[in-house]
């Protein structure tokens, strides 16, 4: 039977690809190289062989702590990030909302995202630091002393409440197209068959949307994970954070070992990689979904 | 039209007004903030403005970050965009390597890459070592590969490359002729959109440049914010508007091709 | 006897009436479809009777209760729609299952009864697979068996093959004719395809700008439409303007020449009408010499061919006409054919016109395969 030409394309592959050599060649030099030094020379020892010591030191001071901290903060901006983003996501794209709010807010959080750092850090000092106008406020016109409480913004609550800042806004980006991905039509199918709002959540928007919010939650988890500049903005470097320690031992604190520097990048790597891991079908499926 | 409900949920309101305080509070005390003269710590003064302004290191860091924007911008142009143009007209098969390798910076963040990458070029030169136009411009190239590859990948996938291609060929077009004249102008708002968003990223970039000491502007905020409390309100505020002009840019540059704004590392 | 009853239901949105006093009534098994272009208020109708909406005005009476103020979820109805409806974290077996879940049907029960519709609908095999993974046509189908599980008392369908292939548009509206029928369900089914409407309703309703034009027998809205509207939008229509010479005769005067026809009889002399002819009922033949100056003459100046007949048309001083030839005999007629156009004086409907009224023009609507 007569077949259209089709392209032969085991030879052509062969050649073309070389046309991404520059491409690959960049990504090997300042990426891969570098990715590789870090996670290679956890394992080295500083008398020259290999060891697993420094990984397996993971589990003592300071790291632990460290670890413990980083975990905490990411798992509740995460959760808590997820939660708010997600009401306030719904909030704005509900019927009945005007459409501008939607717009704006998503525009908003498209900028606020992006808001890290050292300026947010100064931001909050200037809301809820000692002479923050919210903290001098409260102690003024409402005689609360949230300081003389035993709040204080240089801590890890102090990083939570920041860092909120950029991962709600995150959510909102993240999950405003699966929220939008709820057609109307499934609401008022369930309701023509006889559901009532609470059983069409519960049986078809919950599930619809759980793999979103999942892959949502995960990846504010690990934004907040690799957060440095934040953290270090508001505290110098004085809360235990993983990222911090890191720059604190490279910054030659304590350098006798430049390898548990490396050991805990790894380990930071190996959290970030689990995270991924997980997310990608939680994507996949979501986006399934959402045809 | 389908009919609307014409009332807005109350609950709806509850969350927008607490997401509209917590939201607008930071920005409004930065503001305060900068305006309280350094004697009486009160209300209300230009002064640290005035002090911004006058500050050699302000310009000097700022010049020093916005030229290291344009050259980050101009080295991710000329590798990204024949790359991609590269992979979607002649080996679609590398699409899917490349969207994984624009994942690994999300795996190996700035802290961690920064140590590695100053180990690994130490014995350099100086003038890639010690200068931030070279090693430093190096890595926030990579920095800004994800968002500029996935803006870049959206824009070619908007236009049909095969045909734009063959159609420019069989009018006798060269390749350099075909991809300035031809591909280029159509990936224009997707290159902006990469562009801005790339820009943003090295205006705010610290992580790095804190830890390979390079005086770029974030790290003369921090110095400020140290040292200096009124006028880092002045300088904070200066640096929201440098990033949002930045990211308004990108959303009314992708206006019509549904760009969505996205998250850029290592300024946190 | 009534068993769904719209009556005199307004709907406004802003200052577009979208509804202007709609009655309709359906007897117990009847098949109503409602047509219109785009925007003529058909689905807002629909949506009313389902309850998504309510209507400023009138009401809606199921089996003799009124049920306008009912939650669609009170008022068993099944309904079926346009795209997207099949709930996508669930199979085609739990979709169809669903409405008998929430009345609290017992397992055995609904696992029988899914059964018996998947079958029903012809996708016995298909329980097991998610609606991405079922083409278009087989996701309306799980739809109408979902809509049809819960034994509902109307059967409602918002344009449930537009999405879909040609192909498979006749196909599947032959099986929702005969499912209907086979389970004597009263159905209401909204369309803009008039051929779609014609071929598997009881009655069919014409609506316009928020109206019903014409309601009646799809053989009677083909033969007979009662408006230039319904004429226009019925299948193809020859639509000439002319005015009456002789109420006696039957004479009209249409682009110089004189026409005998029938239906204008007992008109009054003067009176501006419209001559409604089908183009199947054109006859032509070549021109010989200067002709019966009683017949419409032109030249073939287009032909489109559409399978077993070709239409032509025909343009000529004050003539401007369509007519459809079977294929073999157009062949004869070329382009550039100089031919004489018979209107047979019984086969033409006639409309008055008044002065002041405008021809409505049909807003354009991709037509049956022009998806």
């Amino acid at each position: 039977m007569f077949r259209p030409d089709v392209k032969s394309g085991r030879s052509r592959l062969s050649l073309a690809w070389i046309g991404a050599l520059p491409f690959f060649a960049y990504t090997l030099l300042f990426l891969f190289l570098p990715a590789g030094e870090v996670l290679v020379g956890a394992f080295k020892s500083v008398h020259g062989g290999w060891t697993l010591s420094n990984v397996t030191g993971l589990r003592h001071e300071p790291y632990y702590t460290a670890f413990k901290t980083s975990i905490e903060v990411s798992l509740v901006t995460a959760v808590i990030g997820g939660i708010a983003g997600f009401g306030i996501a719904y909030a704005a794209i509900r019927e009945g909302t005007p459409r501008w709010v939607r717009s704006g807010l998503t525009t908003f959080s498209g900028v606020a995202a992006n808001f890290g750092g050292i300026p947010l850090a100064f931001a909050f000092i200037a809301t809820l630091g000692t002479i923050g106008i919210a903290t001098q406020f409260m102690k003024n016109q409402l005689h609360i002393d949230i300081y003389g409480n035993g709040f204080t913004l240089f801590s890890k609550t102090g990083v939570e409440i920041v860092y909120l800042y950029f991962q709600i806004p995150l959510m909102i980006l993240v999950i405003a197209p699966a929220i939008d991905g709820l057609k109307r039509e499934w609401r008022e199918a369930a309701s023509n068959l006889g559901a009532s709002p609470f059983q069409f959540w519960r049986y078809v928007g919950v599930p619809v949307l759980m793999p979103s919010m999942l892959g949502a939650v995960i990846l504010l988890f690990g934004n907040s994970f690799a957060a440095y500049a934040t953290a270090y903005g508001l505290t110098s470097g004085a809360v235990s954070l993983v990222p911090i320690l890191i720059g604190a031992y490279y910054s030659g604190n304590v350098l006798d070992n430049p390898h548990l520097a490396q050991a805990m990048a790894f380990g930071m790597f190996l959290v970030l990689a689990v995270m991924m891991v997980a997310y990608i079908p939680l994507q996949r499926r979501s986006a399934r979904w959402s045809k | 039209m389908m009919a609307r409900l014409r009332r807005i949920a109350p609950s709806a309101y509850i969350w927008l007004f607490l997401a509209a305080v917590y939201f607008v509070l930071p920005l409004l005390a930065t503001f305060l903030f900068s305006l309280r003269s350094n004697q009486t710590g009160k209300c209300c003064t230009l002064h640290s403005y005035g002090w911004v302004i006058h500050n050699g290191d302000f310009w000097h860091t700022l010049k020093i970050s916005f030229v290291l924007a344009l050259e980050t911008i101009v080295i991710c142009l000329v590798l990204f965009v024949p790359t991609v143009y590269w992979v979607h007209l002649k080996v679609p098969r590398l699409r899917p390597v490349i969207a994984f390798i624009a994942l690994v910076p999300f795996v190996v963040p700035p802290i961690v890459m920064v140590i590695g990458l100053l180990n690994v070029y130490r014995g350099t030169p100086a003038w890639f070592y010690d200068k931030p136009w070279g090693i430093l411009c190096a890595v926030y190239v990579i920095l800004a590969f994800p968002y500029m590859f996935f803006a870049l990948d959206a824009g070619f996938r908007s236009i049909d490359v095969h045909t734009l291609t063959e159609a420019s060929q069989s009018l006798g077009a060269s390749w350099p002729t075909t991809l300035f004249k031809v591909i280029l102008p159509n990936i224009r708002v997707a290159a902006l959109a990469g562009s801005f968003l790339a820009l943003a990223i090295v205006m705010g970039e610290f992580t790095i440049a804190n830890l390979a000491q390079f005086h770029t502007f974030p790290i003369f905020l921090q110095y400020v914010n140290e040292t200096q409390a009124y006028p880092a309100g002045a300088v904070t505020l200066m640096s929201f508007g440098i990033t949002w002009a930045a990211m308004l840019s990108l959303l009314f540059v992708g206006r019509g091709r549904g760009a969505r704004p996205t998250l850029i590392a290592g300024g946190r | 006897m009534a068993y769904l009853e719209l009556k005199g239901l307004e709907r406004d949105f802003g200052t577009v009436k979208a509804l202007d006093g709609i009655e309709i009534s359906l007897d117990q098994g009847e098949f109503l479809s409602l047509l219109g272009p785009s925007g003529c208020g058909k689905t807002t109708a629909l949506r009313l009777v389902a309850g998504f909406d309510r209507p400023d005005k009138g009401s809606i009476v199921v089996d003799g209760k009124d049920v306008t103020h009912v939650s669609p979820s009170k008022r068993d109805m099944g309904m079926v729609f346009q795209a997207y409806s099949l709930f996508p974290n669930m199979t085609a077996s739990q979709n169809v299952e669903f409405g008998l879940k929430i009345r609290g049907r017992h397992r055995g029960d609904r696992h029988k009864r899914v059964g018996e519709l998947l079958e029903l609908v012809g996708l016995a095999q298909a329980g097991d697979r998610y609606p991405h993974q079922l083409s278009g046509g087989m996701q309306q189908r799980v739809a109408l068996a979902r809509a049809l599980a819960i034994e509902p008392r109307v059967l409602l369908l918002d344009e449930p093959l537009s999405a879909l292939d040609a192909k498979v548009r006749l196909q599947l509206r032959e099986e929702i004719r005969r499912i209907q029928l086979e389970l004597g369900i009263t159905t209401l089914y909204v369309t803009h395809d008039q051929e779609e409407a014609l071929s598997i309703s009881d009655h069919v309703a014409v609506m316009y700008s928020g109206r019903i034009e014409q309601m009646g027998s799809p053989a009677e809205m083909y033969s007979s439409p009662a408006t230039p509207f319904v004429a226009e939008f019925i299948g193809t229509m020859n639509r000439l303007e002319a005015t009456v010479l002789d109420g006696g005769t039957g004479a009209v005067e249409y682009g110089g020449v004189t026409l005998t026809v029938n239906a204008a009889r007992d008109r009054a002399r003067g009176s501006r009408v419209l001559v409604l002819v089908r183009p199947e009922t054109v006859e032509l033949v070549p021109a010989n010499g200067d002709g019966d100056p009683n017949t419409l003459v032109g030249d073939v100046v287009t032909q489109t061919f559409l399978g077993p007949v070709t239409r032509l048309k025909v343009l000529g001083p004050g003539t401007d006409l369509i007519a459809d030839v079977a294929t073999a005999k157009a062949a004869t007629l070329p382009v550039g054919t100089r031919v004489t156009a018979t209107v047979p004086a019984e086969g033409a409907r006639l409309l008055e016109l008044s002065d002041e009224e405008p021809l409505p023009s049909i807003p354009e609507e991709p037509g049956p395969s022009g998806q």
